[in-house]
């Protein structure tokens, strides 16, 4: 049979799961990412990353929204998932994703965000006309107090929120880590390891995503790029993708070392079926290369114009490793058969419901819905709508 | 007081997460099927809706009621234990009205390859042939008796 080798059991010969659901760890990962970033500055009181804060939160909000849908897509049937609601299965990790998604969407995310904004939409719900300002009057609640002593109610409630939501970022992509980590029956996925794994390379993309974002999005507004917030972020990015990396290469030495009956198989695939995207992509381009990138910064003496631009080439390898890492896990874990006696390929459709053009679409979506976001709420300190005069205070 | 004014705002949002949480409980109360949960995780009216589902397999029991020599044929051979119907698919209308329904006549080049082409996965012990090079596209029934397939010395039984 073309592109199998060896002997494959018949329902492995063809890929269950596709591109989409190499995107979907990938979208939720910077998600958590993006996430935590901006609890830094929140819990942790670190100024310096404070410009990327709402930006963070806003990224955040805009793939999480594009997340299921991949899911929806895969499935087919989007109207089923609501039964997940209806009719909660306890005992089955993927039914009560639902449930985690809609308190990380819902009770961490909106809430945060809704709190932190509350000035700017009451502000702008006064300030502006037409259709714009009905939707700030529908976000404001229809309260529009912002004394003093309000805001700070808020500031305190915002606090607690994002205290709730480190925990609630890691629950959501430990979660996906989770659900390929227990499955017992492939060796490629089954390891505890397998949710710290995909925290921090949620991590590592979303701080890296908001890097990216943050020096293109002010470059765009031809606004000078604060280079005390993206050194501190890049130191962050370099430490968590130590972790990461170390990580990684645990798991991949115990492999080693343990050798299983399953380990000559995929030892085999990553030599050959999987040494383009996991050897050179995801661990020496994506993974080295921007670690040794970004620890150039931090022990060489490089003008600003300089580290810019390794900046942005580590972030962007980053996330390209990151996809990498994803695509590996994912496809990787569907290309061996079980008996360890053979390999699929994975033929990926172009213009398909699950093919690559659909993929296309579905990652650049988040950033549309981003810039709706950018529109509608502000996210740049200097851009802080001034409150129209003392009638508005109450 | 005052604390209770300048929170006002998150009343409201408590009030707007209130209101979502009741329209969902009244959506569930009218989607969720009356007898969900009656025996398990899914719909206790499903088993009766299935039990009044017509019937299209008879049963080799139907079956033997009347093609007797089939039976004797049968039960000393490696197909014993392998339903009429697991061949020669459902016939329930054929048990029916057998004088107007009338099954069809099987290719046996074709069924018999189903369970017996040769592949890793099986067990070693279960027959199994490469059916080009054993056969060369014969029909299997040229030299074996479905009924009973083993070849004896004095050819098919």
């Amino acid at each position: 049979m073309q592109g199998v080798e060896g002997f494959m059991y018949p329902n492995e010969v063809e890929l269950q799961w596709s591109v989409l659901i190499v995107l979907y760890p990938f979208l939720t990962g910077l998600v958590a990412g993006a996430f935590i970033l901006a609890s830094l500055e929140r819990v942790f009181n670190v100024e310096a990353v404070k410009p990327t804060y709402r930006l963070a939160l806003l990224t955040a909000l805009a793939f999480l929204l594009v997340a299921p849908l991949p899911l929806q897509l895969h499935l087919g049937h989007p109207e089923r998932s609501f039964e997940m609601y209806l009719t909660p299965h306890s005992t089955s990790a993927m039914a009560m994703f639902g449930f985690v998604y809609l308190w990380y969407l819902m009770a961490v995310l909106v809430l945060e965000i809704w709190l932190d904004y509350r000035r700017d939409i009451v502000v702008l719900s006064q300030t502006t006309t037409g259709l714009t300002r009905l939707i700030y009057r529908a976000l404001t609640l229809g309260s529009s107090n912002i004394s003093e002593h309000a805001l700070h109610i808020d500031d305190r409630v915002g606090w607690v929120i994002t205290l709730i939501g480190i925990p609630s970022a890691f629950l959501l992509h430990g979660y996906v880590g989770f659900i390929f980590g227990s499955i017992k029956a492939n060796p490629w996925w089954s390891t505890p390891l397998m949710p710290v794994v995909f925290i921090f390379s949620a991590m590592v993309s979303g701080i890296a995503a908001v890097m990216l974002l943050y020096m293109l999005l002010t470059w765009l507004r031809k606004q000078t790029i604060d280079m005390r917030c993206v050194d501190t972020i890049a130191q962050y990015l370099f430490y968590t993708f130590l972790i990461d990396f170390t990580l990684e290469m645990l798991d991949l030495i115990h492999r080693i070392y343990e050798s299983d009956e399953s380990f000559r198989s995929l030892d085999f695939m990553v030599h050959t079926k999987l040494y383009v995207s996991h050897i050179l992509v995801q661990i020496i381009l994506g993974t080295i290369t921007p670690i040794l990138l970004l620890a150039s910064t931090q022990v060489l003496k490089i003008s600003d114009m300089a580290r810019k631009r390794i900046y942005a080439t580590a972030g962007c390898l980053t996330m390209i490793g990151i996809f990498a890492m994803r695509w590996n896990v994912v496809i990787g874990g569907q290309l061996f058969s079980k008996s360890f006696l053979g390999y699929t390929t994975y033929k990926m459709g172009l213009v398909t419901r699950e093919g690559l053009l659909t993929a296309i679409v579905l990652t650049l979506l988040p950033l549309v819905i981003l810039w709706g976001l950018v529109k509608l709420l502000p996210p740049w300190p200097e851009k802080s709508p001034a409150v129209p005069g003392a009638s508005a205070a109450h | 007081m005052n604390a209770f004014k300048d929170a006002g705002h998150l009343f409201r949002l408590a009030g707007v997460f209130l209101a979502g949480i009741l329209l969902f409980l009244v959506i569930r109360e009218f989607l969720v099927p009356k007898s969900f949960g009656e025996y398990g995780h899914y719909r206790g009216a499903a088993l009766a809706e299935i039990a009044a589902r017509p019937l299209h397999y008879a049963g080799h029991d139907t079956c033997e009621t009347c093609h007797a020599d089939v039976l004797e044929k049968k039960k000393d051979g490696k197909h014993a234990h392998v339903n009429c119907e697991t061949c020669h698919g459902a016939l329930a209308n054929h048990a029916d009205d057998p004088a107007s329904v009338t099954p069809q006549k099987l290719d046996t080049a074709v069924l018999c390859v189903r369970c017996h082409e040769a592949n890793a996965a099986k067990p070693r012990g279960f027959p199994q042939v490469v059916s080009a090079d054993h056969s060369n596209g014969l029909a299997c029934d040229t030299c074996h008796q479905p009924h009973s397939p083993a070849i004896t010395a004095g050819g098919a039984k």
